[in-house]
């Protein structure tokens, strides 16, 4: 469903990605782990065009979406919740939302947006409040509610479990879940959290200076004692 | 005579009149400034463009026998919105697009650089002589009378209010309603996840310029109809006081440009009527300062509730 072959992305004269390869199958959850400033949410921004990768091929169902505007590559069924969130904050919950339904327009917005509310009910208490003064997990919640409302086909996530107490990270990977088995939404997920990633994860890539590293089912990934090291230790 | 109520009365009726011109071509500024952060110099220029595609399309429909006064004026209306707002979308498309992600200054420089060419070319194409026109209006109504001076609301101050509180109205409920608007707002809090949204945010920011140059348009046809009489220069004073109306209300507001435009004009015709016509422009701008020095973000500027 989405293939990236050789990418190469850079910010002025430092290269962030240096030459990534990925790969993820239509139904699947696929994870990407790796060490702060890795080039994880860069490769996550590729994908959506800004930046753009200078050099390699992006495949979205076949079709080269390299060069392609952000907002095209988006209505082609691509959304992001991305890094830091970023909820629009002078405006409600409830136009992030209608914001989210931009590029399928607002035919089902009812519907859709019932859909959210029932993954994350203090969202529809809170629906009139305005985004700038949500909790950090309220905003959270409302950054992945709003990558939903255009209906993907592909999810790109970014670090969803940042800041979050343990009980709104488990509740945030069952959404995960959920909208993968049931809808069938194939997801690519960024996280910290290697080992809840990597559980809920068919397969995971393992990223770090700007390269791939490793990659393989979560389950070899889990149990691969470099990674235990480098990414597992100290609990979970 | 000037202590009367009436007197008052009058100059209430003048500065509003004036802030409605002021009111719609600072909207166009405070649109703009709030999508791509940048003042466009060249905006009073798009007002006086306005005036001249009025005066062109009333001469047009005078001499195709078209006298019968709405109609005329409906017409002029709509064909000068509809040609002032393709020079909006050009100017953006041809000198400030793409400049952009370049450093403020070369934008600020090239909307100088837009501002003194339209100037020239409309002298060019119109000559630098006035441009007067017949009155289109006569008549009004009498509010008040007191030995002998009679307050009177003619019927052109009477459309230019009416015109100007429903264009406002139509324009607030676009940005606060349709999805159009939400747009713009997006795009003006965080453009890059506007587009990650699927937002065009390219042909948001043009149509933010469409929207800027239709309102200026319209304060274009006001001047005229209030003045009856333009030339190329009339967009410098004009647009720096709707500028200073931006700012006084806070710039990137939307009801901030309405009130400070009326405010604007409000003091002009004060000051006028009470102390010397010399010194109405400096009375503004003393105003704006005193403002500025009190509250930096202007009257209504937005107080930002960000939290990262
Ligand atoms: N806008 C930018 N300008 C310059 N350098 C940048 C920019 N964004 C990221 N970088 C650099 O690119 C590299 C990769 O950053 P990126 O944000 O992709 O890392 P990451 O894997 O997402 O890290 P983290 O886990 O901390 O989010 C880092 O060295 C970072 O400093
Ligand atoms: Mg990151």
């Amino acid at each position: 469903m989405l293939s990236a072959a050789g990418i190469h992305t850079f910010y002025g004269n430092i290269e962030a990605l240096r030459g990534v390869d990925i790969d993820v199958k239509q139904g699947e959850i696929v994870t990407l782990i790796g060490a702060n400033g890795a080039g994880k949410s860069t490769l996550l921004m590729t994908i959506c065009g800004s930046p753009r990768a200078r050099q390699g091929q992006i495949l979205f169902d076949g079709v080269d979406i390299t060069s392609a505007p952000t907002y095209e590559i988006i209505r082609m069924g691509i959304a992001q919740s991305p890094e830091g969130r970023r909820i629009f904050p002078r405006m409600t919950v409830l136009e992030n939302l209608q914001l989210g339904s931009t590029p399928i327009g607002d035919d089902h917005f009812d519907e859709d947006v019932e859909r959210v509310f029932k993954l994350f009910p203090i969202l529809k208490e809170r629906q009139e409040q305005r985004g700038g003064t949500l909790s950090g997990g309220e905003q959270q919640m409302l950054a992945i509610g709003r990558s939903l409302m255009s209906r993907p086909r592909l999810l790109l996530l970014d670090e969803p479990s940042l800041g979050l107490a343990p009980l709104i990270v488990k509740q945030i990977f069952e959404v995960i879940k959920t909208i993968n088995e049931q809808e069938g939404v194939t997801v690519f997920l960024v996280e910290q959290n290697a080992y809840h990633a990597l559980r809920l994860a068919h397969r995971g890539y393992v990223m770090a200076n700007g390269r791939i590293l490793m990659s393989g089912t979560g389950q070899e990934l889990l149990a691969n004692e470099e990674i235990r090291a480098a990414y597992l230790e100290g609990g979970h | 005579m000037q202590g009367s109520f009436e007197y008052f009365l009058d100059q209430l009726i003048n500065g509003t009149t004036l802030g409605a011109v002021y009111g719609l071509i600072a909207i166009g500024y405070t649109l703009v400034y709030g999508i791509i952060g940048m003042i466009n110099f060249a905006h009073g220029e798009i007002f006086m463009i306005g005036a001249f595609i009025s005066i062109i399309c009333f001469l047009i429909l005078g001499a195709a026998g078209i006298t019968w006064i709405p109609l005329a004026l409906l017409i002029v209306l709509i064909m000068t919105m509809l040609f002032t707002a393709i020079y909006g979308w050009t100017l953006e498309r041809v000198a400030y697009r793409p400049l952009r992600g370049t450093p403020r200054l070369a934008a600020l420089i090239t909307a100088i650089g837009m501002s003194i060419f339209l100037q020239n070319y409309v002298q060019l194409l119109q000559s630098a002589r006035n441009k007067p026109m017949q009155p289109v209006f006569s008549g009004g109504i009498e509010l008040m009378q007191s030995n002998d001076y009679i307050v009177s609301l003619s019927y052109l101050q009477m459309f230019i209010m009416s015109l100007t509180l429903v264009l406002m109205i139509v324009f607030s409920l676009v940005i606060a309603r349709t999805s159009l608007g939400r747009a713009q707002r997006a795009c003006e809090q965080d453009r890059g996840m506007a587009s990650l949204l699927g937002i065009n945010v390219d042909r948001t920011i043009s149509l933010t310029f469409v929207m800027g140059a239709m309102l200026a348009s319209v304060a274009g046809l006001i001047f005229l109809l209030n003045y009856g009489v333009i030339d190329f220069f009339i967009g410098f004073l004009a647009g720096v006081k709707a500028f200073t109306a931006a700012v006084l209300g806070g710039i990137g507001s939307l009801p901030g440009a309405m009130l400070g435009g009326l405010l604007i004009g409000l003091i002009e015709a004060f000051w006028s009527g009470y102390f010397t016509v010399e010194y109405k422009d400096v009375a503004a701008f003393g105003i704006l300062v005193l403002v500025l020095i009190f509250r930096p973000t202007g009257l209504l500027g937005k107080p930002d509730i960000e939290k990262v």
